[in-house]
């Protein structure tokens, strides 16, 4: 895997750290949430093209009132357009129409094209607003946005406890694999590299299990009988309020405008 | 001098690694501060884990705070008066925010989270970490981490702490302040320590796990 991928595949520091304050941080974590689901749904649903040509429009709008680190989110939109490009390449060729050309023998199809650029609109307009709006957020508030807006809390328990230990995970790993480096290790095509990985990925396993029972245990340690709390200190304002009635004017908007009804 | 914990004959072996506890009598008497040494895999760290049930002995019996402790039911008890301290703190600090990792200890021992925010304020302040309650867990450096473990044991008012290499990890001037803040606390201590230095500023008696047995040096 390409280096930066990787990166942003284990590692969660969100871009809290990195970006600037902005006017996004100026919203009510559940406010920011739940603008991006309706917005998220409302695209995701439309049959035709105008309706996702707008909202990847709104999402740049939303991303540069996020004032998203440029290089950080274009890695991470890049990261899913090659899924995307995939698709993009497939899918004419798949969905049976009309013609639109040929390519030695076979036939893309007017439709799947049209599908295609559809999905890579709404995928876009997407991530775009769930970086500008969610990705903001430090992931342990996000999980506390997420508990205080009634989600079962086995999900919230399960989000807080991936997020705190991903990234000790993450650490051991590369620990171990510049453990490797050090010892001259250059992975090739031969079995001594996959048995070494091999290795790797299953130290990986039985630690991160030895750990989580170490870790029940000093759970178990300060009294835990199956609850977990939640400090926070959100207030829900009237900027607040007013997000949410630009989503449902949004909303509004979008079922007027016959996005869903071709 | 009460008696707060007490090992009779108490043994346990793992697997593969064989014998590591061979019938241990040991106690512990309010006010006392007792250093727990012995070699890497000794078995220090197991000892501990049997006096709070975390691991269940193969023979021998343990008593606490005045009862033999033999179920789960029983140990649950006791974990609310003695306090555990880890040896890696990424396995003690599980909440998001320090905050909540601290008042998590008073919470489940039912008090309100208005009296577990003050007391775990009062703690932090205790420890000089005031100013630390909204932090990250997992961002804090090493001797931060130690520093907010400790504090979430001592925020459940245990009658007994139990040590497992706190000074682990800390600075020179954070060692110092460690030892200050332990020594002027009134619980008994359990401390395993490789550090000479450290033991010597605090301890009341020493003993050392050596094949098995805890003897008195
Ligand atoms: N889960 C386990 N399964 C098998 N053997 C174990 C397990 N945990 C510990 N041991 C073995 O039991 C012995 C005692 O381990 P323990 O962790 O109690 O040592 P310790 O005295 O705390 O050492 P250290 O000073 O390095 O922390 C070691 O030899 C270890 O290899
Ligand atoms: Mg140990």
């Amino acid at each position: 895997m390409p280096q930066f991928l990787e990166h942003s595949m284990t590692a969660w520091k969100g871009q809290r750290i990195e970006h600037k304050p902005s006017l996004v941080d100026s919203f009510d974590p559940r406010a920011r949430i739940l603008m991006a689901v309706i917005f998220a749904l409302l695209v995701v649903f439309s049959k035709n093209l105008l309706l996702p040509f707008i909202g990847l429009i709104i999402a740049f709008v939303f991303a540069c009132l996020a004032s998203l680190h440029l290089k950080r989110t274009f890695r991470r939109v890049i990261a899913m357009d090659l899924f995307v490009a995939m698709m993009i390449i497939m899918l004419p060729f798949t969905v049976t129409g009309d013609e639109l050309f040929n390519v030695f023998g076979l036939s893309a199809s007017k439709e799947g094209f049209m599908l295609a650029i559809a999905i890579a609109l709404k995928a876009n307009a997407v991530v775009l607003t769930m970086l500008a709006l969610v990705g903001t957020m430090e992931a342990s508030t996000l999980g506390h946005a997420l508990g205080r807006l009634k989600v079962p809390e086995k999900l919230v328990h399960l989000l807080l406890f991936t997020v705190r230990y991903l990234d000790v995970i993450s650490r051991e790993y590369r620990r171990m694999r510049k453990a490797m480096r050090a010892r001259a290790f250059v992975p090739k095509t031969n079995v001594h590299t996959l048995r070494s990985i091999g290795y790797l990925v299953g130290m990986l396993l039985v630690r991160s299990l030895e750990r989580s029972e170490r870790i029940y245990d000093a759970m178990k340690c300060r009294g835990y009988c199956g609850k977990l709390y939640l400090f926070d200190t959100m207030a829900w304002q009237q900027r607040d309020t007013g997000l949410i009635i630009l989503a449902v004017l949004f909303a509004i908007f979008s079922i007027a405008s016959g996005a869903y009804t071709v | 001098m009460t008696e707060l914990i007490r090992t009779e004959q108490l043994s346990y072996s793992y697997p593969v690694r064989g014998v590591v506890l061979d019938s241990v009598d040991m106690s512990l008497h309010a006010g006392e501060r007792v250093s727990l040494e012995g070699s890497n895999g000794a078995g220090k760290t197991t000892f501990l884990n049997l006096l709070v049930g975390l691991n269940k002995p193969k023979s021998g019996r343990v008593f606490a705070f005045g009862k033999e402790r033999k179920i789960e039911a029983d140990f649950i008890e006791v974990r609310s008066k003695a306090g555990f301290l880890f040896q890696d703190p990424d396995d003690q600090l599980f909440c998001p925010t320090v905050l909540e990792d601290v008042a998590f200890g008073p919470l489940n021992q039912g008090k309100s989270f208005d009296e577990a925010k003050a007391i775990s304020i009062g703690v932090l302040d205790c420890l000089g970490m005031a100013g630390f309650e909204n932090r990250v867990t997992h961002q804090l450096s090493g001797g931060e981490k130690r520093m907010v473990t400790l504090a979430s044991v001592l925020a459940m008012k245990p009658d007994v702490l139990l040590l497992d290499e706190p000074s682990n990890a800390l600075d020179k001037q954070a060692r110092l302040r460690l030892i200050e803040v332990l020594s002027t606390l009134p619980q008994a201590m359990i401390i395993i320590s490789h550090e000479p230095s450290f033991l010597d500023a605090l301890v009341t008696r020493r003993t050392r796990l050596q094949g098995g047995k805890i003897l008195d040096v």
